[in-house]
């Protein structure tokens, strides 16, 4: 009967999503509750932060750059190339610097956790952690989760400053533009409600990416196949999630500042 | 030590155990016997809660962990040791760091934990191995490794799964003689899963003598009184006793698995 399939799978999906909620609001809890592993917090967020500051610079300056590149052809038709800055800089900070370091990071780190997690389910040594008595969720997951919010919050500000350089390379040596003309543009247009949205994302996406990593790496069944499987179901759900949790943050903030924009 | 009450547990599917009931008391030595995918590493991890029964009681330590949350299992679990199957020791840690994983969550001073590794690893005969990584290991020396953290810690229980499997015949011996080292030197009571008989068979004849620093055979027709036998099939207990017991047991089950 199709009503079966359909059946099982609208409670696997309700199922998945209790088990999710229930996960995190753990690893959320153990922060406030001894013993904290600091130690594996500042490990993490060396592995985090400073092992993903690379790849966030170098995409940065490139979406910048691309950012520049595109919008002079258009804003010349309208003679309005001046803006470039300002185009570059709320484009940036609204919205591509989060979302781009988000998926950036989430692409190498939700990954590297499942897979780590998941080799560890596999290999029973995460039973065996159980066995010492310590908690993997205290001990491998929340350290992950906070370490994830931190530094994404600080990453998600590099990509803007190398985005707005990028942009501003490309204004002055490629559009032959005026660069402090493009500075003041991309500084006298940014308002309260930009930086608060751009600020409040890294943290929802810190925490989506470092949480279904973990979550899909803890799950993990069926041996080094399933560690593969983890591994994507971890990197698609997290990259998917941070673009839909941006447009509600979006809608939101937009609705709240209504008056500031 | 440990009780089993009409224990039941399943997995979206017929049970995989049903209705077990036995104990392990003070100083005793059990060891879980039946054929591979009967239940016995299951039985195993219920024993210290990294299992829930569907149905019936588990009593480790005089309390009730059927239910108990969690975190206050983290303590109970603290006093039993458990040896893996394939050793289960961290890939990314050393050896020293394995042994110590405990007592390094618990912020014990480095020299005393340095010492403590290595009276562990003494008794397993690897101290050579305490800066090594797991993967520079072989099998049988990942499993004495293993013993050496489940016993760092003195445990009051000692859980086994299979410590011998896919090892070779004069590997297997060398960890049977540590597990009756560890039997008739410090006396913790343990349950052991395995499907060798051979190997039960060797735990149950031989004792360790200390002075000679290896294990004799008792006496023909002498058995370790404390050691004594469980065998499951079907996911069901069809066997509770000791040596003798078991070679006559008219069950055809286990008249076909000795045989």
């Amino acid at each position: 009967m199709a009503k079966d399939p359909i059946e099982s799978t609208a409670k696997r999906i309700v199922l998945t999503v209790q088990d999710y909620s229930l996960f995190s609001y753990r690893a959320i809890l153990n922060l406030f509750r001894p013993p904290v592993y600091w130690s594996d917090f500042l490990m993490q967020s060396d592995i985090i932060g400073v092992g993903s500051l690379s790849i966030v610079v170098l995409s940065g300056l490139s979406t910048g750059g691309v950012l520049a590149l595109q919008s002079a052809a258009t804003l010349s038709a309208f003679g309005a190339t001046a803006v470039t800055g300002q185009f570059v800089s709320l484009t940036m900070i609204r919205e591509l610097g989060p979302v781009l370091t988000g998926v950036m990071v989430s692409g190498r780190n939700a990954s590297s956790m499942a897979s780590e997690l998941g080799s560890m389910v596999v290999t029973e040594q995460i039973d065996a952690m159980r066995a010492l008595g310590v908690d993997p969720l205290r001990k491998l997951v929340t350290p992950r989760i906070f370490a994830s919010v931190f530094m994404l919050f600080f990453l998600t500000i590099v990509a803007d400053a190398f985005g707005i350089i990028g942009g501003g390379l490309v204004t002055v040596f490629m559009n032959h533009q005026n660069g402090t003309q493009y500075l003041n543009m991309a500084w006298e247009h940014l308002r309260l409600p930009d930086i608060v949205q751009g600020l409040a994302k890294p943290l929802f996406f810190g925490y989506i990416l470092s949480s279904i990593g973990c979550f899909y790496g803890i799950r993990t069944t069926g041996g080094t196949q399933g560690v593969g499987r983890s591994t994507i179901q971890a990197v698609v759900n997290a990259s998917v999630l941070i673009i839909f949790v941006d447009f509600l943050i979006s809608r939101l903030i937009l609705t709240l500042f209504a008056g500031w924009m | 030590m440990l009780t089993f009450r009409n224990v039941t547990l399943g997995f979206a599917g017929p049970p995989v155990l049903e209705d077990i009931s036995f104990s392990v008391a003070p100083g005793e030595t059990r060891i879980v016997l039946g054929p591979v995918g009967v239940g016995k590493s299951v039985l195993l991890k219920l024993a210290n809660g990294l299992l829930r029964p569907d149905e019936g009681s588990i009593h480790l330590f005089g309390e009730d962990i059927s239910h108990m949350r969690e975190e206050d299992l983290f303590a109970l679990r603290r006093r039993a040791g458990m040896v893996f199957q394939e050793g289960a020791l961290f890939d990314s840690l050393t050896v020293r760091d394995n042994v110590a994983y405990q007592m390094i969550q618990e912020r014990v001073a480095d020299s005393e934990i340095d010492a403590r590794v290595l009276e562990a690893l003494r008794f397993v005969g690897l101290e050579e191995t305490f800066s090594y990584f797991p993967s520079s290991l072989s099998g049988g020396m990942r499993r004495r490794v293993a013993i050496a953290r489940a016993l760092i810690h003195h445990p009051d229980l000692l859980l086994y799964d299979s410590p011998t499997g896919g090892l070779d015949p004069v590997t297997s011996t060398n960890i049977i003689e540590l597990i009756v080292k560890q039997r008739d030197v410090f006396h913790t009571p343990s349950l052991m899963v395995t499907h060798r008989l051979q190997d039960a068979f060797t735990m149950c004849t031989h004792r360790f003598v200390t002075q000679d620093n290896g294990m004799v055979p008792l006496p023909e027709g002498e058995t370790d009184p404390k050691t004594s036998f469980l065998m499951l099939s079907e996911g069901r207990l069809i066997f509770d006793g000791s040596l003798g017991a078991l070679v006559r047991s008219e069950d055809p089950f286990v008249r076909e698995f000795l045989e």
